[in-house]
């Protein structure tokens, strides 16, 4: 597997960021590695959950309903009928599959023999910034026309007009660059140092198991704080998943609005 | 190591982490597509529903609470009516039988009135005829004892005044010993 392993003990090997790449398990395929296998296999967990869940819509829910509800309501409630305001529903679907989507590959991360957070590779988070990204361009087009949403992102009204020499560069950056960028990063590199962070800890205690016998000993603290860690990681994990959704939803919003 | 197992990590020192693979945003997008049609289509319209269902299952409950309420002081308005309704109308009655008493009474009073005057009015008119009675048997007399005074004076005699008024006197005595 690491080149360690072949070697006698060539000392300790850090983990980098090709520990971040993988082979196809099988044929030369690049949709058989595992990052890719596992956001299938999020679309497979996270679809089947909810709609198991949703299935029966009792009045009085099951335990299954509820929880599925729970996540639901809060990302209906908190995310689209309080950040987007009355037109919400419209993108209740939209926010809710993206927060759990970017959910489940996240806790990948920390789940025993998964252990692999997909959205380390910065492909799928901008895969999934693309619909964001059209989502509130979309929106704003539709919703006030071309010419006056360009009008408004150039020329915010409201503002002295030698404001606009710099005002209007950076507003065209905001919305055509920055945002997207910034979204996609945001999760990629959270996503990337957390599981760096465990491979530091996890690699580091194997690394201590293999060599005498008091860093055998200090091996066990090693480990002990890559279990912590893995519980910090996944209160970022579900935190980088609402911060994702969350400023979508305000995107959408500023996008409704009368004013930019 | 935990999260290698089964998968193997190629040794090459890829390109930098920063740089997309353009499969994996192609996946990425069709992943979350995906998940984004299952969701829209079987979750949310079913949660929504159950949203729905709830809400209309707890206002309804409200809204037969309030019907009921309803009803009840309606009832109560229906009762309280009907009771004025009862009172009014014993009122009313009571108005009605003083009124009918009193008028029963006047009634009776005219009548007791009218039967006084009338009967005061038969004595006075019984008197009227007796006296007429009297006064014509009187007349009668009078003319009888008028003629038998005189002949009794021209019988005696008529020049003598002390015996004219004797015999008046006489005559009177026997009148009143007579009657």
């Amino acid at each position: 597997m690491r080149a360690l392993w072949s070697q006698a003990n060539p000392g300790f090997v850090p983990p980098s960021s090709a520990d971040f790449d993988f082979e196809p398990i099988f044929g030369n395929s690049i949709l058989f590695t595992k990052p890719v296998l596992l956001v299938f296999l999020s679309v497979i967990i996270a679809g089947s959950f909810f709609t198991l869940s949703a299935r029966k819509a009792a009045i009085v829910p099951s335990k299954l309903q509820f929880a599925g509800e729970s996540i639901y309501t809060f990302i209906r409630n908190e995310l689209g009928r309080d950040v987007i305001g009355p037109e919400f529903m419209r993108f209740v679907p939209f926010l809710f599959s993206l927060f759990i989507f970017i959910l489940t590959n996240n806790v990948f991360g920390i789940v025993p023999l998964l252990q692999f957070p997909t959205m380390s590779h910065i492909g799928f988070p901008i895969g999934v910034t693309i619909f964001s990204y059209v989502t509130y361009h979309f929106v704003a087009i539709k919703k006030h026309g071309l010419g006056k949403y360009v009008k408004d992102i150039c020329f915010m009204p409201g503002i002295p007009k030698p404001v606009y020499l710099i005002l209007t560069p950076v507003e065209l950056l905001t919305y055509l660059v920055t945002r997207p960028l910034t979204l996609s990063m945001r999760l990629f590199a959270n996503m990337f140092a957390g599981h760096l962070l465990l491979l530091v800890f996890t690699l580091g205690g194997e690394y201590l198991l293999t060599s005498g016998l008091i860093l055998k000993f200090l091996s066990l603290f090693s480990f002990s704080f890559a279990i912590g860690l893995s519980f910090f990681e996944l209160g970022i994990q579900a935190l980088q998943a609402y911060i994702f959704t969350l400023l979508t939803a305000l995107y959408i919003a500023g996008a409704l609005a009368d004013e930019h | 190591m935990f999260s290698k197992i089964g998968f193997l990590a190629s040794a090459e020192a890829g390109a930098s982490p920063v740089i997309p693979k353009p499969a994996e945003i192609i996946v990425g997008f069709v992943a979350f597509g995906l998940l984004f049609l299952i969701i829209r289509a079987r979750a949310v319209p079913r949660f929504e529903k159950a949203y729905k269902d709830r809400t209309e299952a707890i206002e309804g409950g409200l809204e037969r609470a309030e019907t009921a309420q309803r009803e009840a002081a309606e009832a109560l308005q229906m009762y309280k009516a009907q009771l004025a309704d009862a009172r009014g109308e014993a009122a009313t009655l009571r108005e009605e039988a003083r009124a009918e008493g009193s008028v029963i009474l006047e009634q009776m009073r005219a009548t007791a009135q009218e039967e006084a005057t009338r009967i005061t009015a038969s004595a006075r008119a019984s008197i009227e005829a007796e006296r007429q009675v009297a006064f014509n048997s009187l007349l009668n007399e009078v003319g009888a004892l008028a003629t038998e005074l005189a002949s009794r004076i021209v019988g005696e005699s008529l020049d003598d005044a002390a015996r004219a008024s004797r015999v008046v006197e006489r005559f009177l005595a026997d009148v009143e010993k007579s009657q």
